[in-house]
């Protein structure tokens, strides 16, 4: 008789979300989904609002990256009011949009996934969490959350607070830097990189030990999808789209994320709220492809800082490889924490970065407007329709954790494959299904736009429905 | 015009028999809070924020429209006005939708300002969440519908300050709304004269200036008793 496993809740993860795991008749595993079981609606309620609350209305989306949404969306009104941004005010954007990639990937790194990585898949779970990390390995978690703190401390000083900050509005940003709040910046700067130095040269060495999950964790072929700068190099706040395949070649390149609806499908899966886009030019759901960290690295042709490019150039090896575990996650991130520091510092020591022409002031000059930028999780694309008087009449957002969709349920899939024997699932098995999810670092409750409580249950299910067995993670 | 004494929350205080208790309070130093109430415009006593009890009367009266009287006992801040100005406060809040993190006037809203003050950290009573539009049909301004309390500042500056009465109320009780000229788009009026006085004397969000985003639209006032001082000076 074929069963059904389900984990629900997912633990460690932002947002809710279930999986199940179908045994077939052999008790082989068939197949495995990845359900987000929340929904939100936030595209609904935006309707008849104008459109110059969006960045902040959008924001409330997610407390973890609130920036980032606020970055794509301002792009989309300032498409809406068809200026050009000054100069000063893109730069400031891009420092608190790498400020908001360093807090999150730190968040990410420490706080959610180190307990794996440090204490083990198999380890006991009542302490595998940040406060066992605490104890057993204290100069880690203090690294860990002196990093967040560096990235969130960036935003504060910009934008008047952690959370939901107002300052990156429509045109621009509405106060201008100040040569006080700068030097500040500037003066976080060394720790922050002597933190990061160190934790990619443990994190280098620790990850031998985990041969095992980097071969299951969600490694296998797709396409990578990210924004490329002009020259190809590593780019979170504009540019170009850029798909490469699983050996490397470029599949597409130079696309304008203004026309993603080109090259770019939806489809809708009814076990689960999250649509699962895919590119259209090879189909559903053969399209899949990955973005975040990890394809970020895998598609970019260098990184436009020194010691982050050095890292780049060791992570893809000689030959430039594309790196296909999922697990790499992990260390995509810490170079771009890297590339991060060193961004900001050099953006911060720009002539013009103090220039008080940080906004421009427009009135809706087109109907539509698509802002398209890179958040921690990957590539972020909000879309606007407005009547003749600036209200907005649809909208439409596809979050990064989305884009990811098809690669997670694939991650999970493989996991199972790799780690279910028998029908019931050990604490570990369980553990791993979670971690090549966590691998991905989902937003649900942004990528759904959700509102609820989280974790994750498994179920075991006949081929018929019935459930056989449970197990949660309270 | 003769002086009047009276005493206010203990301290014995005067005022010229034309003042209200608000004016002579506020001359003492005493705050007594207000929301449809602003100097310079009439008095109409419909917020009831300003409500405050007198010895020997059974019941509340508003102090900006109760004028003094020779030995008044006024008491402005009990318990009991505590509480009931938390109430007025919640049944404001539930009454459209007030959702102040994404509102233009975040931090600098007369409403949100007094529930602070106030406490109101909680709404006890259920949200109506009513379905309001906003008119952006308007060059400069726009009006939200959902961040209205009908304190009618805006219909009563644009009638008494400005001469245009392009604003006033239409319909009863919960379902009042504010209207441009005979209920049309406010892009549309042509008794409007776009000088904005309304936006900058609206306490919350309701009217607000194009292209503001969340938590910019800061109102200035200043202007009000300064135009009404010289328009009294020229009579």
């Amino acid at each position: 008789m074929s069963q059904t496993i389900t984990i629900d809740p997912v633990s460690r993860i932002e947002g809710h979300a279930k999986i199940t795991i179908e045994l077939d008749e052999q008790k082989q595993v068939r197949d495995a989904h990845f359900h987000i079981t929340q929904f939100r609606g936030f595209e609904k309620f935006c309707e008849g609002r104008p459109f110059t609350e969006m960045p902040s209305l959008m924001a409330r989306i997610c407390g973890i990256c609130p920036v980032s949404h606020l970055v794509a969306s301002a792009k989309a009104c300032d498409a809406i009011m068809a200026v050009r941004i000054p100069e000063t005010a893109a730069k400031l954007r891009r420092i608190m949009n790498l400020a908001q990639h360093i807090q999150s990937h730190a968040l990410s790194f420490f706080h959610l996934s180190s307990p794996d990585l440090l204490l083990g898949m198999d380890s006991d779970p009542a302490t595998r969490n940040i406060f066992g990390v605490m104890q057993a390995h204290p100069h880690l978690a203090l690294d860990g959350i002196k990093l967040r703190k560096f990235g969130q401390q960036i935003i504060e000083w910009l934008g008047g607070k952690r959370i939901h900050p107002a300052w990156i509005v429509p045109g621009g940003v509405n106060e201008p830097l100040t040569e006080e709040r700068r030097d500040q910046i500037l003066a976080e700067i060394p720790g922050a990189m002597q933190i990061i130095l160190r934790t990619l040269e443990w994190f280098k060495e620790a990850s031998v030990k985990y041969t095992d999950e980097i071969r299951h964790f969600a490694n296998f072929n797709t396409m990578f999808f990210g924004l490329v700068d002009e020259g190809g190099g590593l780019e979170m706040y504009d540019g170009v789209i850029r798909i490469v395949d699983a050996q490397g070649n470029v599949v597409a390149d130079r696309l304008d994320p203004a026309n993603y609806q080109d090259f770019i499908g939806e489809a809708v899966e009814p076990y689960s709220y999250l649509k699962s886009p895919y590119y259209k030019n090879v189909g559903y759901p053969e399209g899949i492809y990955r973005v975040g960290p990890l394809a970020r690295l895998n598609i970019a042709s260098h990184i436009g800082t020194p010691l982050a490019h050095k890292e780049w150039e060791e992570f893809r090896g000689p030959n430039k490889r594309v790196i296909l575990s999922s697990f790499h996650y992990h260390l995509a991130r810490l170079i771009e924490i890297l590339y991060g520091i060193e961004m900001i510092e050099k953006l911060l020591n720009e002539p013009d970065i103090l220039s008080d022409r940080v906004r421009a002031v427009a009135g809706p000059n087109s109907l539509e407007g698509i802002g398209v930028s890179e958040a921690p999780r990957g590539t972020l694309m909000h879309h606007y329709r407005i009547d003749k008087h600036g209200l907005i009449t649809w909208a439409n957002l596809i979050i990064a954790t989305g884009h990811n969709n098809l690669a997670m349920n694939k991650g999970v899939l493989q996991v199972a494959k790799a780690y279910l024997k028998g029908t019931q699932p050990t604490e570990g098995m369980l553990n791993r299904v979670e971690a090549v999810i966590r691998c991905y670092d989902p937003c649900l409750s942004c990528s759904t736009h959700a509102v609820g409580h989280m974790p994750l249950v498994l179920q075991v299910r006949s081929h018929d429905g019935e459930i056989l067995g449970e197990t949660a993670r309270k | 015009m003769s002086v009047k004494t009276l005493v206010i929350d203990g301290k014995d205080v005067s005022g010229n028999d034309n003042q209200t208790v608000m004016e002579v309070a506020r001359e003492n130093g005493i705050r007594i809070p207000a929301l449809c109430h602003l100097d310079g415009l009439t008095p109409v006593g419909a917020c009831r924020m300003c409500v405050i009890e007198v010895k020997g009367l059974n019941k509340l009266l508003p102090a900006c429209v109760t004028r003094i009287e020779e030995g008044m006992e006024v008491s402005t801040n009990s318990d009991r006005l505590q509480r009931y100005r938390r109430t007025i406060l919640e049944l404001l809040f539930s009454e459209r939708n007030h959702i102040c993190s994404v509102c233009v006037s975040n931090g600098h809203c007369d409403l949100q300002g007094l529930a602070a003050r106030h406490g109101v950290t909680h709404v006890s009573v259920p949200y109506r969440y009513p379905s309001c539009p906003v008119d952006a049909t308007h060059s400069r301004f726009i009006l939200d519908h959902n961040r209205c309390i009908l304190c009618t500042r805006c219909v009563r500056v644009c009638d008494e300050v400005e001469g245009a009465h392009t604003w006033d109320v239409m319909g009863r009780g919960i379902e009042a709304r504010v209207i441009t000229d005979l209920n049309q788009q406010w892009g549309t009026s042509g008794s409007c004269t776009s000088c904005s006085k309304c936006v900058h004397v609206c306490p919350t969000g309701a009217l607000s200036e194009k292209g503001k985003s969340v938590a910019e639209m800061a109102k200035h006032r200043e202007f009000l008793p300064y135009l009404k001082q010289m328009r009294e000076d020229h009579r």
